[in-house]
């Protein structure tokens, strides 16, 4: 498939006549030289493709032009150079109208500090973008409770966003540009205002929406672990220059250069992979008190091989196997059937994945990661012998039947798994 | 003055080519001076009359009825005494007559300054013309203004209203001006992000959003026509103005306070009502928001009505 955003050779300088500054640098002036005849260039010479389907991250610390370039992918900003393409139409031959009018159709935004009209409801904030593209009330307003119940804010049209938290006035954000209904959505540091915890639901919902309304996504960031988390592909950039463009194990594995192998040695690596990093929730686990019947029937749902049991202050009590618990239903037996055979391996959330592998080899369970209170986070379905569960590992894993436009070449499995299987042998 | 000084830098009569501006003007466009002459005229010759033809004690409860309506109980109670204490000391006529005066006044002012406003807000050509003009109107004394107004429009309420006009436009031009330019940025960008025009930017983010201010620019245009609305007595204007110059001319200090404590209590009204109207959400207990509440209420009691509107 074509992609859908092109950039070739883009440019942005500021400041007066900033065409010279192009062409300065074109001649190989450096950006410092540039800066002391009074321009800035905030985007040098980027050039990338995104493709249908694709959440494209753009990593980069505060200054190195990230927000510049995807103002530029919207015309928000005019490139001073070079050519940005929607589709197959070239950004900056298009009139004032035709840019508005791809704004309404194909490219919406969210935005670092959600921006948000403080004295429009949260429906009417949601209904903005069609709105302005004159679509009558009743069907605006139908499609922007859509988008709010999508984003889980379903009943809070008639609030003002005031009323509601930094994540859910993200949620309104993200909502207002999913009722646009365009196929491509700008995300400007869309999570970096919001707490740690909301960032890590924000992050899931978006992958959640992605996958199921096939959007496709650039999304900024200055924090390497959320571009780990949702990157199909990552462009590092770094003083303007786009220095990197690959998938999230592209960079781990082969960085670019020496800055992008200090970026990502000094800054993230432990923590990009730890248990907390890479387990899912399972989307089943059974209470203390159920009996063999109901963990059957959880079986049957999540078609895991495993259930995990959590005691009632929801630290893990222990991994049920789908073969015992058959055979109790069988027996008419009442109490949970522990295996004989398999241990629960426990890992804290920060321990390094390099630590995990030793539990998965010695394991066919699932790793149960616990917070420091030794309650219950998550699954790392660490062994090769667990298929992975359908929820699959968000874009750590993705799987073919998920994500249409990202197959992952067959012959290379994961990155997760790879890590792991890499370990012992380094 | 040294002589030596005099032959040194030659005089030039700046005051007397302003002076033959005004005379031209004063030939060529006088049927513009006309227009607004009788425009004036019947606009403040209506509403005086109509506030003067109500008697005193039916008007006091409706004005006092609208500070309940718009801020609070505790204006509406200070309304009835002031105006009553006016009643009292027989100022009730010409304070109607420089309510008339300001009203009419702050209206034309605020037509003009608003859209010169979001100009100089759209647009900072405009805005660098605009400032400069804003600051000379803002510092030349208020009395100039009267000469240039007799000449062009005789002795009476016209002349005061024209000068008052002009003294009062400056802080609504500015304050509409910072109203717009101070809303976020990220929210207009929003709005480009999306799609709006400059016009739907304009109507449905940056306008809405500099309400407070540009009611707190409509607010000083208001205290600052009541301020010149005094002055204007100079040149005839009917109301307190033209009793306190009464009372300097006659050394008349019990007409003076009268008339004066009129102007304070008439200044206190109409200030705190158009605070209250710029920042409505300040005054809880005012008879609008009462009324906005229960529709609130009714409007989310319904389901959909919470889901969509």
């Amino acid at each position: 498939m074509p992609p859908v955003i092109t950039a070739e050779g883009l440019y942005k300088v500021f400041g007066r006549r900033p065409a010279r500054g192009v062409d300065a640098l074109r001649q190989g002036r450096s950006r410092d030289e540039l800066r002391d005849s009074g321009l800035t260039a905030a985007v040098i010479d980027a050039s990338f493709s995104v493709d249908p389907g694709e959440i494209f991250v753009v990593m980069g610390l505060s200054g190195s032009g990230k927000s510049t370039l995807i103002r530029m992918v919207n015309g928000l900003l005019p490139a001073t150079a070079g050519e940005l393409r929607i589709g197959d139409d070239v950004l900056s031959d298009m009139s004032p109208a035709k840019i508005r009018e791809v704004r309404r159709t194909r490219v919406s935004m969210v935005f670092q500090h959600f921006a948000l009209l403080p004295h429009r409801t949260v429906g009417e904030n949601a209904a903005y973008g069609l709105e302005v593209s004159g679509m009558n009330r009743a069907d605006r307003e139908a499609k922007a409770a859509t988008a709010l119940e999508m984003v889980g804010l379903k009943g809070w049209g008639g609030y003002k966003p005031a009323a509601l938290s930094g994540g859910m006035q993200q949620r309104v954000g993200l909502a207002r540009a999913l009722a646009a209904g365009t196929d491509i959505m700008l995300m400007d540091e869309a999570f970096s205002a919001l707490d740690p915890l909301i960032r890590r639901d924000m992050q899931d919902q978006l992958v959640d929406l992605q996958q199921r309304l096939d959007k496709t996504v650039l999304f900024i960031t200055h924090d390497l672990n959320e571009a780990m988390r949702l990157g199909d592909r990552i462009a590092m950039m770094r003083d303007g220059r786009i220095v990197q463009v690959g998938t999230s194990d592209e960079i781990l594995n082969e960085p670019a250069n020496d800055y992008v192998a200090r970026f990502i040695q000094d800054v993230d690596r432990s923590r990009v992979l730890t248990a907390g990093a890479i387990m899912e929730k399972p989307n089943e686990v059974l209470g203390d008190g159920q009996g063999p019947r109901t963990a059957h029937r959880m079986l049957r749902a999540t078609q895991n091989p495993w259930l995990v049991v959590l005691n009632r202050d929801r630290t893990p009590r222990g991994v049920l196997w789908e073969d015992d618990v058959a055979a109790a239903v069988g027996a008419g037996r009442d109490d949970l059937p522990w295996s004989t055979v398999h241990e629960m391996p426990v890992a804290s959330e920060d321990t390094p994945i390099s630590e995990l592998f030793t539990l998965a080899a010695k394991h066919l369970s699932p790793i149960v990661v616990v917070d420091d209170k030794d309650r219950f986070l998550g699954v790392v379905p660490g062994s090769r012998c667990s298929p992975p569960p359908a929820s699959a590992a968000r874009t750590q894993t993705p799987t073919p039947t998920d994500r249409p436009g990202v197959m992952p070449p067959p012959d290379q499995p994961p990155p997760m798994h790879r890590e792991v299987r890499d370990e012992p042998a380094g | 003055m040294n002589p030596q000084d005099e032959s040194l830098v030659p005089r030039i009569p700046l005051g007397d080519w302003v002076d033959v501006a005004f005379d031209w003007l004063k030939e060529n466009v006088a049927w513009l001076f006309d227009a607004f002459t009788i425009a004036m005229d019947f606009l403040i010759g209506t509403l005086t009359d109509l506030l003067v033809a109500m008697p005193a004690l039916a008007a006091i409860p409706l004005f006092a009825l609208i500070a309940l309506g718009l801020r609070s109980w505790k204006l509406a109670v200070g309304t009835v005494i002031g105006f009553v204490l006016v009643v009292s000391m027989g100022q009730w006529e010409t304070m109607m007559q420089t309510m008339a005066l300001v009203l009419i006044a702050t209206l034309f002012a605020v037509l003009i300054a608003v859209p010169l406003g979001i100009l100089a807000a759209m647009n900072s050509t405009v805005s660098s013309i605009v400032k400069p003009v804003m600051d000379f109107m803002q510092t030349m004394p208020a009395f100039v203004y009267l000469i240039p107004a007799v000449t062009f429009f005789s002795i009476g309420v016209v002349p005061g209203v024209f000068a008052t006009i002009i003294f009062a436009l400056p802080p609504g031009v500015r304050m509409t001006e910072l109203g717009i330019r101070q809303v976020d940025s990220e929210t207009v960008e929003a709005g480009e992000a999306f799609g709006a025009t400059r016009g739907q930017i304009l109507r449905g983010i940056q306008l809405p959003l500099a309400v407070p201010t540009i009611m707190a620019g409509v607010n000083q245009v208001i205290m600052l026509s009541l301020s010149m609305a005094v002055i204007a007595g100079m040149v005839g204007a009917d109301g307190l103005g033209k009793e306190v110059v009464q009372a300097i001319s006659t050394q008349n200090l019990a007409l003076g306070v009268e008339a004066g404590l009129g102007v304070v209590i008439l200044a206190v009204y109409l200030d705190r009502l158009t605070a209250a109207l710029g920042n409505p959400g300040a005054y809880k207990s005012s008879l609008v928001a009462l009324a906005q509440k229960a529709i609130a209420k009714r409007a989310s009691a319904t389901p959909t009505g919470a889901a969509v509107n």
